[in-house]
């Protein structure tokens, strides 16, 4: 299936292909050369040839992929010409590394944005709006009942529900996803407050945010933390994490989720954790728009969410070609978001 | 409004008691009187009336949030809950403009008396605008507050007990008085709440006792007939009568006026004329607890509960429906004599004493069985004598508050069963709004499946996650909240008993349906036919309409 008239980018059973350049976006099946956006699970699939991704991106890739992939890395904004074909990334600010990938031949012009998110935070390259013909967006929280509140806020009441906890002498546990999240919260809380201690699965992400030059405040392990201290402390771990024995280090505590779909009561309740806290990695519904404006885009491809809500909208409010792509990356927000619908397990823990 | 929003998130966010009356104490502490009339009365269930349709609500969402109404409609069917997805969509405003409309500070009783209770009687453009600007100077979380009182479905995890246990320990008032003095109708002004939590001083039970207030009424468990012998020992100790299937009524006679309540605390005093009238020849200063039954004068016996129906919603009484539908009180009970509350005393006593002013014609009969078997033949006529089975209660045990567990008993007879077919589902309220919990129920007739039941409990919190994930997998069709789902499913569904109805179209209507049984093992073709139910019709005579078509 063409997702342009032209073919620039086409539709196969491994995923989004273009077949001038001979490469794949994002692929779900191992194919030999693929550009990834960036190093979640179901954008970077295990078993492909080769590898293309954001010079910040690589080290994750290694980390989750293996060591010995072939991986060429590509400095933001740098253009690679082949058989007629330009490629080249931008940052898609939504971890370390994202990129969206924009593919161009003979002036024209598509954009695949993979997961993104518009407000700037300090972990990872802010978002780069890129105009195309052909605009390929996610859709995770692509509903208006999803706006995010300004970081600062967030971070705001993260620190007092910390602090508070250390006051009472009851650890904090936070929750979240160990690629991306976990470090966008520790460079939002307060290392005044306590000490904070990182799973198992977080640390060895921390060092590569680190070694590219993000400042992220001390984090310990816990075996290096006083029982005492252990009280005060914020503790970052995945999800999965939960009901594991190592948790119980920790004695009484008050755990919390950050995760966009907190903004929905039910989705908290059914987490059953004290608190839950809006914090995403994607695009809200206001700042959706106005990425699929500001790309000047005719044809929009929605993928990944509520992407025949969004296309509808699109079509009707701005008379857009938008269309519904239909992809294997369903369910990678639900993993990395975790919405706790039925059955929906994190992978997480056993991955790291 | 914030002090009543941080205590219902305190109670919505817990499970566990003691944290649930710290946070009631921690808010009745600090409250004003004029703001803890509204909230005992909310968080007690009771809810000022509609004043705007959901339709408009919605419709003046999606108008300040820009967005046509299909796109509020998938909003709401991801969040759930109405109230929360139109908190959500109404823009946020900068924290500035906030406190414009009503102070910081002012309470929940302003915001319900300024703001919601005259939206009802604005037209439709003023609503719009005083709705609009009340929206605007809200936070989303206030504003979902907001919506769910304005919607009349707010609802929060705390019992009238636990309600009635913080202001005992706040205000330092015995449980039972506060019980008391909850009961009844009250407007919730800041007098009520001053008087509600007075504390007890001297005059008592006489103070209590003035005008038609009713004593809070005593509820009994349900008994399993396998456990009987063993739960209650010798049946000398147990006094047995019929379990009615009527209304439960206080009738109070005070100071030459008569009081007649329900259970449901609702004054029918002159619904029931003939109730009423025989009352004032009780002496003053005389409470009864009883039945408001349906009586056939000729068979001396009580009709139907179906022919009770008839009477229930009528404010003023014909001639021809007061001949063909007479109702009779029935004294169970004695609450209060010569103007004393003899609640304390043993039901001996009690009884004794009520014999002696009730005449027999209006008094519960007694039955005297050998023993327990004996008891279950005398249960086993139930059916024919149109009540629901036998109470059971400790000849010594006191006129308790509300269901306290091992003095009062309810042995009903088995309920009937059917296996019928999932069709239709429906998200569930308050902490079930995002699970498919509500179902439609169906039998077969002429080879094909008719709806005729709604049920809600019965199953277990992993079997509703079960369900829930295959009416999701398998919906056909979508009216709004309601989906129709592949007719996999069979349930074993219990009820009370089955009546004729217009508004079916299996033109049944069963009474108290709930799903007792998931039967797996079972096809949808297995389940049961139309004849099965209609054999019910014939075997069960006290039937009525109370399911919602
Ligand atoms: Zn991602």
């Amino acid at each position: 299936m063409n997702l342009t008239d032209s073919g620039l980018l086409t539709l196969r059973p491994e995923g989004v292909y273009c077949p001038e350049g001979d490469f794949y976006i994002d692929p779900w099946r191992p194919v030999s050369r693929a550009v990834v956006t960036h190093g979640h699970s179901d954008h970077a699939r295990w078993g492909c040839n080769s590898y293309v991704c954001a010079t910040t991106s690589k080290e994750i890739l290694r980390h989750r992929l293996g060591e010995d992939i072939r991986v060429q890395a590509v400095e933001f904004g740098e253009k690679s010409v082949v058989n007629g074909v330009t490629l080249s990334l931008h940052p898609a600010g939504h971890i370390l590394g994202s990129a969206q990938v924009r593919v161009e031949r003979n002036g024209e012009v598509a954009v695949v944005t993979g997961d993104y998110k518009r407000e700037p935070d300090a972990t990872c390259e802010v978002f780069e709006p890129v105009e195309a013909h052909c605009f390929i967006s996610e859709s995770t929280f692509g509903l208006p009942i999803y706006r995010w509140e300004p970081q600062e806020l967030v971070a705001a009441a993260i620190n007092r529900w910390w602090s508070e906890n250390a006051d009472r002498g009851v650890a904090s546990v936070l929750l979240g996803y160990a690629l991306g999240k976990s470090q966008r919260l520790l460079a939002m809380v307060d290392p005044s407050i306590g000490p904070i201690v990182t799973h198992g699965s977080v640390a060895p992400l921390n060092a590569i945010y680190r070694n590219e030059g993000i400042p992220l405040p001390l984090t310990k392990n816990v075996l290096n933390v006083d029982k005492a201290d252990l009280r005060r402390a914020l503790v970052i771990a995945p999800p999965s994490a939960l009901g594991t024995p190592w948790m119980k280090r920790f004695g009484e505590y008050s755990d919390a989720f950050a995760s966009g779909w907190m903004t929905v009561r039910g989705a908290r309740r059914r987490r059953s954790v004290d608190r839950g806290f809006v914090v995403s990695d994607h695009v809200d519904w206001p700042s959706l728009l106005q990425s699929v404006d500001e790309s000047k885009a005719e044809r929009v491809w929605v993928t990944h969410g509520y992407s025949s809500v969004v296309a509808r909208y699109l079509q009707e409010t701005r008379g857009l070609d938008a269309r519904v792509l239909s992809t294997e990356w369903e369910g990678e927000s639900m993993k990395e978001e975790a919405p706790a619908e039925g059955a929906e397990q994190e992978s997480e823990g056993g991955e790291a | 409004m914030k002090a009543f929003l941080n205590l219902f998130e305190a109670l919505d966010s817990s499970t566990k008691t003691t944290a649930k009356v710290a946070a009631l104490n921690a808010y009745f502490k600090q409250v004003e009187p004029a703001e803890g009339a509204w909230a005992v009365q909310l968080l007690t269930g009771q809810r000022p009336k509609r004043p705007i349709s959901t339709t408009e609500m919605r419709e003046l969402a999606a108008e300040m949030a820009a967005i046509p109404l299909w796109l509020l409609e998938e909003c709401y069917d991801a969040v759930g809950d109405l109230s929360e997805t139109l908190a959500r969509l109404v823009p946020e405003v900068v924290e500035a403009s906030r406190g414009t409309l009503l102070p910081d500070d002012a309470g929940l009783d302003r915001w319900i008396q300024e703001r919601l209770l005259p939206l009802s009687t604005l037209d439709l453009a003023e609503r719009k605008v005083h709705l609009k600007e009340t929206w605007l100077s809200l936070s989303a979380n206030e504003r979902f507050l907001f919506n769910k009182l304005m919607s009349g479905t707010f609802r929060v995890g705390v019992s009238q007990e636990l309600v009635i246990r913080s202001l005992s320990e706040t205000f330092k008032v015995p449980k039972h008085l506060l019980s008391h003095r909850m009961m009844g109708q009250h407007a919730p002004s800041p007098e009520w709440f001053e008087a509600l939590v007075e504390s007890e001083e001297g005059n008592g039970a006489s103070h209590e006792a003035i005008g038609g207030q009713p004593y809070p009424f005593c509820l009994a468990h349900p008994l399993e007939d396998a456990t009987i012998e063993d739960a209650l020992g010798p049946i000398s100790e147990w006094c047995i009568e019929w379990k009615f299937d009527g209304i439960r009524g206080q009738l109070i006679r005070r100071a030459g006026t008569t009081y007649l309540w329900t259970r449901g605390e609702e004054l029918v005093t002159d619904r029931y004329p003939e109730i009423a009238g025989w009352a004032d020849s009780l002496p003053d200063g005389t409470v009864l607890d009883g039945e408001i039954l349906a009586w056939n004068t000729e068979s001396n016996q009580p009709l139907p509960f179906n022919d009770l129906q008839k009477r229930i919603g009528r404010k003023t009484v014909g001639k021809k429906l007061l001949a063909e539908v007479p109702v009779r009180f029935r004294a169970f009970d004695l609450l209060e004599w010569e103007s004393e509350d003899v609640r304390g005393r043993s039901l001996a006593e009690r009884k004794e004493l009520l014999t002696r002013l009730v005449p027999a014609e209006f008094l519960s009969e007694v039955f005297r069985p050998q023993d327990w078997d004996e008891a279950r033949l005398i249960r086993s006529a139930a059916k024919s004598q149109n009540v629901e089975g036998l109470m059971i209660k400790r000849w010594s045990s006191t006129y308790g508050v509300g269901r306290k567990r091992g003095d009062w008993w309810k042995w009903k007879i088995d309920p009937m069963t059917i296996d019928a077919v999932l069709v239709y589902a429906q998200r569930g309220s308050g902490k079930r709004a995002s699970l498919y919990t509500d179902y439609t129920f169906a039998i077969w007739k002429d080879g094909a499946l008719v709806p005729f039941a709604k049920a809600y409990s019965g199953l277990t919190d992993k079997e509703i996650a079960e369900v829930d994930a295959f009416v999701k997998r398998n919906t056909l069709e979508r009216f709004g909240p309601v989906r129709t789902v592949k007719p996999e499913l069979v349930f074993e569904l219990a009820f009370e008993g089955v009546s004729l109805s217009t508004r079916h179209k299996s033109g049944l209507a069963v009474r108290f349906p709930r799903m007792t049984r998931w039967r797996r093992d079972l096809r949808p073709d297995q389940a049961n036919r139309f004849e099965d139910l209609q054999r019910y019709l014939g075997a069960e005579p006290t039937v009525a309409e109370t399911e919602p078509a």
